[in-house]
Parts: C-alpha cells; structure tokens; sequence
C-alpha cells in the first residue's frame, strides 16, 4: 500500500495552477524528487501534501484516511516535513532543539527520557553536529542549522519524510551525506521520502522517482530512469542540456552561455 | 535543559528569597519596628504591632508576590503567543481596557472597592473585543492579533486621556497612581492566588507545546499542535492573567516584559523550567520592589509601577551585557 497518494488533486496558489489532477503514489521504499522552475509551486505543493494548506479539489491520503481526518499529532508521528526555512527567535540549545523531534511521541507530562535524548544525540552525530549540544542555536551558521532541522526530523521518525530543498546551504560532502541519508530512510520497508530539489543530478543519483511540474497544472511522473532526459528537462527549466554518463549514473549540464 | 539539580537548587533558592522577602516585608516601612518587636508582631498577632503586620504588611506583600508571578506568566505567554521576546502582558489592550473601566469609576466618584470589579469587567470587554476581531476565518495569524491588539490599546490610552483631562481634579492622583501601578491598601483575593495556582498548572501542562510553538507556528503544526486552539488558549490564558494582575495593582509596568526575559537569559527557553522560574521570581521581585517602594520616601509611598522601571532598567541592560560578553 502506498504511504502517500493523491487522488485528483488540484492545487492553486494566487491565481497560478501548480497541479491539476494529480494522481500520486508514493509507496514503501521510495525516493521521490520533485522538480520544477524557480516559482512553480513546489513549496506550495508539499505544504499541501503535509496536510498544512487545503487543495482547491481532490484529496491526499496517508495510508488510507484523508489527511485533514487526521489529528495533527498522530499525522506527526507518521509524517514529517523540513522545511525550506528555520528561522529561530529565541535562544535554544542545538540538543533541545533537535530533541522536539519527540514532541509528537510524547503525552502531555511526559519529559524526554534517555532514551530520546540518545536519539537526539545520534542524529546530531549523523549531521556532523556532535559537538554542538550544548551551543546556541542563534549562532549557527546557515548550513549548520540546516543539518540541524534535518536532525529534528531525523529523531521526529516520521515514516515519511517531506523535504524543501534539504540541501540548501551545505557544502557538496554535506549534500551527499544528507542525501544518502534520505535514501537510506526512504529504504527502509514501511518508510518513502518526497523532496523538492533544485540540482537535477541530485535526484538523478538519489531518487527512485520524480515528479516535474511544467507549470499550468501540467505534471509528469514516473520513475527516474524513464523520467531524466535531455528532452524533458530542457522542458521543464527552457533551458538546453546535454547528458552525460559517469561512474555513479547520468548526469546533466546545462548548455548555453 | 538545565541539569536537574542545578533546577532544583535554582526552584529552592528562589522560593527561600521569596519567603524571606514575603517576611522582611512585614518588618520595614514607615513604622520601624524592632527586630524583638517585629518577632512578637508576626508570633503573635494580638500584640500591640501584630495587626500592623498581620492586617497590613503581610497581606500587602502577598498581594504583590502574587500580582508579580501573574503578570510574569502572563509575560512569558505573550512572548510565544506573539513570538516576539519583546512583547508584555500589557500590549494587547488588556490593561487598556481594565484602566479605562477604573478610571471611569473613579470620575464618577465610585469607592475603592467598587474598582476590582470594574476593572475585570472592562479588561474582559477588551480581550472579547480583540479576540472576536482578530479571530477571523482560515489559519492562525500573529500579525492580526497584534496589530488588533495595539490598536486597540491606543484606543483605550485615548479614551483614558479623555478622562485624566476631563475628570475632577480631586481624582486626579487616583488615576495616576492607578496607571503607574501601586499597592497600597490592597490584600490578596483568595480568587487570585486560585487562579494562579491553576493557570500555572496549564502551563506546566502545554510547557512542550509551548517550546515547540516558540520555533514558528508551522514547525509546531508538523510537530503535532493544533497550533490554531492552542494559540488562541494562550491568548485567554494570558489576557486572563493580565486582567486579574490589573484589577488588584493596576497597571504595574515592565515586570511582565523584564522577568521573563531576565529568566530566559539564565534558565533559558525550555518553558518547564522558565515558567516556575519567571513565578518564583516575578513574585519576589514585585515584594522587593514594593517594600522599597514603602520605605525609600517613608513616610511617602510610592507608586510600585515607579519603583519596577527604576529598578529593572538598569539590572536589565546589566544581564543583557553580561549574556553577550559570555556569547
């Protein structure tokens, strides 16, 4: 049974189309890319699929029940989101932060145990971060706090993992690293991950599947293989690209000057 | 998170200064007494001073502990509410609307008794008036509750302009006292320390929610809040806190805005640990003020309002320092 799924879904945002009828299936064991033009609503689109913003028709499901059935604390201990931006107001050290990833698992007097706080730290590890617990996490730099909500998310341990350009700010190890990440959960057998990317090679590497959005409602889908070419994607961005193949897969560069 | 220890030395230490301030309360002001008399008065309340301190001095220093731990919490909540660290239990019209109503009383010359009451009412008045306009359709929105909130405010300051330049002069220093803030001939209504001990309790109940509702109103709906219901519990919760600090003190300024924030900077943000802390010491630090407040001027009072700004200022801008040296 598939996680996540779509069933004519339409979604809008301030006049632009970004999906009409979209029927998606996101199912165990799948890494999804969503690919798109600087403004075509992908941020729009996963807001809507986190069950966050309402579609203007049609319906998502986890499992089996419309999204908005569900309360949001139940849906959070099955699906989580990182979010494009973090932006952190007040003063919280990097461990607390990333240790409200347990809220959802948590009931209302319940303090995190050692056992939590172990989750925290291993996922801080797996982020590079762990000498950071007991820092602040106003002085993080841009990639830091990045890794850093990738770490929340980690210890939220939602079988699905919604992300908005999770490798914005890193370095190229951290991209990688994050990515592998990704896939590895989205390997496991109850477990799938949805993410907006903006460099093709990554969900060239990474995904097992991608969604492109053309603009005007237009999408397509399907498996990475069938999906990546030099056609589709000089589609999707207007923009002459050439293939090449290398050790870990195809790759595409841009043409042009 | 603070190790457990040093939490519970800090809840300790602060509950002892609180008791002590409570007690020396009771033994300074315009009459000095003794530290052998001061003893007699508080062992025995028949005795020649007794009433003094057990009919004026005790009640009065209760009265502020609990009106300082109110609008602490109140602080706290409106920091997330509006997720601004700068925010105060007075910005969103509340105390506006409880001063109006009193002000209002004393202009047509009702007793002193008659003005708790009045208070209540008219800061009801403002949180319906603000929650029913701001509430709206759709998602939560911080922006609309605050800016119905300050607007609604600066109503209520017009309107209590009108009455300060209309009203007798024979009522003049009522009202100004009662804007400053001030304690003098108040006692603590068993209602108020009711309300703090429950509110208190929700609090300590929504402490996580409240941390996850401080990184952003999203993050907390992915997290697992329904942050609209939430939010708009902190709202009545804090504007209920506010209502009844005014209607016992009037508006006391700045312990609502510098105790919490003062907390953070030590305990940090974790609400379990800032709410009990910013009570205890929003509690102690209104007795503090106060009892300066009697005796600074003595025989004078002072308005406790004055002595709160006085006081805070300067230990405010010191921590602030100290917290970015250390950074």
């Amino acid at each position: 049974m598939s996680l996540l799924r779509s069933e004519n879904l339409h979604v809008r945002i301030g006049g632009i189309r970004v999906v009409e009828n979209l029927d998606l299936a996101v199912g165990p064991g799948e890494f999804w890319g969503l690919l798109g033009p600087n403004g075509i609503g992908k941020t729009t689109l996963l807001k809507c699929l986190a069950g966050l913003d309402e579609p203007a028709a049609g319906q998502v499901l986890l499992g089996d029940q419309p999204i908005g059935a569900l309360p949001r604390k139940l849906l959070a201990r099955h699906l989580g989101m990182l979010q494009q931006h973090t932006v952190y107001v007040f003063d919280s050290s990097v461990i607390q932060t990333a240790l409200t990833g347990r809220h959802p698992h948590l009931g209302y007097w319940e303090r995190e145990g050692p056992h939590d706080v172990e989750k925290a730290q291993s996922a801080l590890a797996a982020v590079d971060l762990e000498g950071f617990a007991g820092r602040s996490v106003t002085g993080l730099s841009g990639g830091e706090a990045r890794r850093l909500a990738f770490a929340t998310l980690l210890v939220q341990e939602p079988d699905l993992m919604l992300l908005d350009e999770p490798t914005n700010h890193l370095d190229l190890r951290h991209q990688l690293r994050i990515m592998r990440m990704i896939r590895v959960h989205a390997g496991d057998t109850n477990r799938s991950a949805f993410c907006a990317l903006h460099d093709v090679n990554l969900a060239a590497r990474y995904c097992s599947h991608v969604l492109m959005l053309f603009g005007d409602g237009e999408w397509c889908a399907g498996p990475c293989a069938d999906m990546l070419s030099e056609t589709s994607l000089e589609r999707l961005y207007d923009c002459p690209v050439e293939r090449l193949e290398s050790a870990t897969g195809p790759r595409f560069h841009p043409l042009g000057s | 998170m603070m190790p457990t220890t040093q939490r519970r030395l800090l809840f300790g230490m602060l509950a002892l200064l609180s008791a002590a301030s409570v007690v020396l309360a009771a033994a300074v002001g315009s009459v000095n007494l003794g530290w052998e008399t001061w003893w007699q008065a508080l062992t025995d309340p028949g005795s020649e001073y007794g009433e003094l301190v057990w009919r004026l001095r005790l009640p009065r220093a209760a009265a502020a502990w609990t009106v300082g731990a109110l609008l602490s919490l109140s602080g706290c909540l409106m920091q997330v509410l509006l997720r601004n660290p700068l925010a105060d239990p007075y910005i969103l019209g509340v105390s506006g609307g409880a001063s109006f109503a009193a002000l209002l009383g004393m202009t047509a010359g009702l007793s002193a008794t008659a003005l708790p009451g009045l208070a209540w009412a008219g800061a009801l008045a403002s949180i319906v008036l603000v929650f029913s306009l701001s509430r709206g359709e759709g998602p939560w929105s911080g922006t609309r509750l605050l800016l119905t909130g300050v607007v609604t405010a600066s109503g209520w300051a017009a309107l209590i302009s009108l009455l300060l330049t209309l009203g007798p002069d024979g009522s003049l220093r009522g009202m100004l006292f009662w804007l400053i803030g001030d304690l003098s001939y108040t006692s603590l209504p068993g209602w108020a320390v009711a309300l703090l001990v429950l509110v208190f309790a929700v609090c300590m109940g929504m402490a996580r929610s409240l941390n996850v509702l401080a990184m952003g109103e999203t993050t907390a709906r992915l997290l697992g809040e329904p942050t609209r219901k939430v939010l708009w519990g902190v709202y009545l919760l804090a504007s209920v806190l506010t209502a009844a600090a005014v209607s016992i003190a009037g508006n006391i300024g700045f312990v609502g805005l510098i105790v919490p924030h003062l907390m953070r900077l030590i305990v940090g943000s974790d609400h379990r640990v800032l709410f009990p802390a910013a009570a205890l010491f929003g509690g102690l630090f209104l007795v503090l003020s106060d009892t300066l407040a009697r005796t600074v001027l003595a025989p004078r009072q002072l308005p406790v309002g004055v002595v709160t700004a006085l006081l805070g200022v300067p230990l405010f801008l010191l921590l602030l320092n100290r917290a970015r040296v250390r950074q």
